[in-house]
Parts: structure tokens; C-alpha cells; sequence
């Protein structure tokens, strides 16, 4: 099976010198994707995760009494969302990263910095994207009606037993479209790790088409269709999330 | 202002007399400016007032039901003695069940608010309420927002609360109904009660002319 597809690639590839798809009949090449790609799922999935909990907490802690809290929260948001994200990244790698200590490697002699560049790549996008999810929780937490939570607080709920039973969970239902185009937005922006030499998936398919230049168009319709697919995963679970969690007469009418 | 256990009080007055505002300094929702308020040992005006555990004694209805729009019925019945009283589950769900038996809404336990009527929500509303086993209930303006046929599934629930011997504070503009359920009736006009009495001697006899203004505009 696996080797009447390689052939046909190989074929292909001598009939139409400009589509040799190597990674498909070159086993070699096609681990490079294999490994690009899986970078390219981790840094997604853990950004995503840490720029919900940084909104999260971000959008609760916009709610603080202390004004320094709220200070510190806004300058926050205003430096990521206002300033490219390439330049985030590059500012975290070589900049920060002249300043973390260093560690001894397995080797016994080079130093290796302990936040490596995935390390640097999932901070920096990380808050990259948390301050967008600050905004777009906070815009969730507004549209509660006050007078919802006049009647919990009536009832004799705490300020935590408020937010955690009434407040979120509305708020929630209201953010998730933003949000889903905010994370979608991020799962995207995960390519500019290629900058600090992150060994994601374009990484990976610029290095093939650079050591072999006849991959050019084929690593590149390959790159479109992967992230056609990660995308379309993310946008349909959100999607799926959402008619779950929708319940009539609140939110859009159905 | 005596309220008496078991008692049925209409609140009436002319809007922004401050009605609401007393109702709702009574369960702390508005903070005492000047004056005092003792409910049952709780001094209500005191800045340290335990106001959870106050509210766990003084149940309150609004004018715009207020359900949590993303719980069903039978849920928001229980939400806040699971939460608040941390009570078994089984035992709240017996009660809720009762509860929503007495307000007549058998069968809507499992439909959210957004698929009940103005009438039905506010009735949940009541139930709700009555779920914290409260000893005083306040009803700010509940029918004011509701068509007048829902306006009487709403009232009826009310009058066989107070018949049961529920002590009802109740801000409206039901006068038919004030004069039929209500003990006592207070009028209050720019923040200070100008007039109150039984609703027999209130309605037919009014000694404040603005008492008799006010009644003559709309009855």
C-alpha cells in the first residue's frame, strides 16, 4: 500500500519535475514532516490552553478592587495586542533570553538556556493571544445583565459562588465566538516560531524545499491543506462547544 | 413601620417614592443611609451586618424575574440551596419538585426561562425564593412587567403564600389586589410614608391629601 503510493509520487515526480512531492516517497524527508507537524500540534495545543487560562484570570482580575491589579492588567493588554507578535517573539528569544540562567547540557560541557526556543515560542504566544482573550472575557463578563446577579446575590451567593455559578457561565456562552476566532488566529500565528528557529511544520517544509528546490509548490499545497485541516478540527470542536452549551432564549435565537 | 410574623403588607405610592428602595434595603441590596431596620435580630443598617446570612432569611422577587437564564427550571430552584446551604441533592430536589407543584408549573421542570412565559418565569422565580425556606418574602413590583391575564397566575400564587402564613412585603401597583390580601397598606410619596392603615379605612377614607391625589389618579 505505503509503496504503491510512493511510486505513484516518484513517478509523478519524474513526469512534472516541479510537484515532487519528496516527503511522500522519500521516508527520510517524510519524518521531517512527521516531526514538523507534531511541534506544530504542541505549540497550538499548549497555547491555546495557556492563552484560555491567561484571559481567564486576566478578565477576573479586570474585576479586581485594587487599582494597581487593574493597572498592571491593561498595560498588559495594550504592550501584546498592540505590537506585532514576530516582534514579541523575537524580543522574548534574544532579548529575555540573554537573561535566564543557563543550565550544563547532557553533553557535559556546552550551556543550554533552561527556556528553550519552543519554551520562548509558547510564552510569547501564549500572552500574545491571553491578552486578546482578556478583552474578549471581559466583553463576555459585561454583557451579564447586573440585575442576574442582583438575584444571586439575593440568594445569599458569595462574590466566588456568583461568579463561578452565574457570571462565567453566561459569560462563557457569550465569548465563544470571539474566541473561537481569536484561537484559530493564534493555531496560525504559531508559524512565525520559525523565526527563532522553532522546528515547526513550515520550518521543516522550508528546510526540504530549500535542500531539494523541485518541493517548492509541492511544501507549500501540503502547508495550505494541513493548516485547511488543523483549522477546520479547531473551528468545528468550538463550533460543537457552542451548540452544546447554547440554551434557548439566551444568546442568538434558533 | 411594625411588620408582624405572618403579616401581608402592600407598599403603594407614586414611582420614585422610594418604594423599591425600601424593599431592597431590607435583604442589604441597597445600603441604609439613615435610619434602622431590625429583621428577626439583625440590625440591617449595621456596616457589619452579616449580609449572606441575612439573605438567606429574607427571600426577594423582582419585576424582571431575573432567572439564570442558562439553568432550567427545576435547576434554578435548587441552584442556591445546593450552593449557599450546601444541602443533600436529593433532599432539594424533593423540595424543588414540591415547589414547583405549588406554583403550578408541573411539567416545566426541564424548560429554561427563555421557553416559559413572563407569568411562568416569575412563578419559577417565586419558587426559587421559597427553596432557601425564608421567613419574610419581598415582592418588588413582581406583575408590573406582566400581560394582565398572567398578571392573575402570578397574584393567585401569592395570595395562598400569604395564606399559608408567609410574612409578604410586596411593592405594587395591584390596588384591587392590596386591598384584597394586604393587612396593612403604607403609601409612601418622596421618600417618607405619608399614610398608612388597614385597606378598608385606607381606601375608603385617606386622610393625606396626596394619598387621596394619588388614589383618585388611578382608581
Amino acid at each position: 500500500m505505503i509503496e504503491t503510493v510512493q511510486d505513484f509520487f516518484r513517478t509523478l515526480a519524474e513526469t512534472h519535475p516541479k510537484w515532487n512531492f519528496i516527503f511522500f516517497h522519500d521516508p527520510s524527508q517524510w519524518e521531517r514532516v512527521i516531526s514538523g507537524f507534531y511541534v506544530t500540534l504542541q505549540l497550538s495545543v499548549v497555547c491555546v490552553i495557556l492563552s484560555v487560562v491567561i484571559g481567564i484570570i486576566g478578565a477576573w482580575a479586570q474585576g479586581s478592587p485594587s487599582r494597581i491589579i487593574r493597572w498592571v492588567v491593561q498595560g498588559y493588554i495594550q504592550f501584546f495586542r498592540n505590537t506585532p507578535p514576530l516582534i514579541q517573539l523575537l524580543f522574548f528569544y534574544f532579548a529575555l533570553g540573554q537573561f535566564t540562567p543557563t543550565v550544563t547540557g547532557p553533553d557535559g560541557w556546552t550551556e543550554q538556556p533552561i527556556i528553550s526556543n519552543i519554551g520562548w515560542a509558547i510564552i510569547s504566544l501564549s500572552f500574545f493571544a491571553g491578552a486578546f482573550n482578556v478583552e474578549i472575557f471581559r466583553s463576555g463578563i459585561e454583557a451579564v445583565p447586573n440585575s442576574t446577579l442582583e438575584a444571586a446575590e439575593s440568594l445569599g451567593f458569595t462574590r466566588a459562588q456568583t461568579y463561578a455559578n452565574v457570571t462565567f457561565p453566561l459569560a462563557l456562552r457569550v465569548s465563544l465566538p470571539a474566541l473561537n476566532n481569536n484561537l484559530i488566529n493564534l493555531v496560525k500565528t504559531t508559524t512565525q516560531a520559525i523565526a527563532i528557529a522553532v522546528p515547526e511544520l513550515l520550518y521543516e517544509m522550508v528546510s526540504i524545499w530549500n535542500d531539494y528546490a523541485s518541493a517548492q509548490n509541492a511544501a507549500m499545497t501540503v502547508l495550505f491543506f494541513t493548516y485547511i485541516a488543523l483549522v477546520g478540527i479547531l473551528a468545528f470542536g468550538m463550533n460543537r462547544w457552542e451548540a452544546r452549551l447554547h440554551v434557548p432564549g439566551f444568546g442568538k435565537t434558533s | 413601620m411594625d411588620i408582624m410574623k405572618g403579616e401581608v403588607i402592600c407598599i403603594i405610592g407614586p414611582s420614585g417614592s422610594g418604594k423599591s428602595t425600601l424593599i431592597r434595603c431590607i435583604n442589604a441590596l441597597n445600603d441604609v443611609q439613615s435610619g434602622s431596620i431590625t429583621l428577626e435580630g439583625y440590625n440591617v443598617h449595621d456596616p457589619r451586618l452579616n449580609k449572606l446570612e441575612l439573605r438567606r432569611k429574607v427571600g426577594m422577587v423582582f419585576q424582571q424575574y431575573n432567572l439564570f437564564p442558562h439553568k432550567t427550571a427545576l435547576e434554578n430552584v435548587m441552584m442556591a440551596p445546593l450552593k449557599v446551604l450546601r444541602e443533600p441533592r436529593a433532599e432539594v430536589e424533593t423540595r424543588a419538585r414540591a415547589l414547583i407543584r405549588k406554583v403550578r408549573l408541573e411539567g416545566k421542570e426541564d424548560a429554561y426561562p427563555g421557553e416559559l412565559s413572563g407569568g411562568q418565569q416569575q412563578r419559577v422565580a417565586i419558587a426559587r425564593s421559597l427553596a432557601m425556606n425564608p421567613n419574610v418574602m419581598l415582592f418588588d413590583e413582581v406583575t408590573a412587567a406582566l400581560d394582565p391575564e398572567t398578571v392573575k397566575e402570578v397574584l393567585l400564587t401569592i395570595k395562598e403564600l400569604a395564606a399559608d402564613g408567609m410574612t409578604c412585603i410586596l411593592v405594587t401597583h395591584e390596588m384591587g389586589f392590596a386591598r384584597e390580601v394586604a393587612d396593612h397598606i403604607y403609601f409612601t410619596d418622596k421618600g417618607v410614608i405619608v399614610e398608612h392603615g388597614a385597606p378598608e379605612t385606607f381606601f375608603a377614607n385617606a386622610s393625606d391629601p396626596r394619598t387621596r391625589k394619588f388614589l383618585g389618579q388611578i382608581l
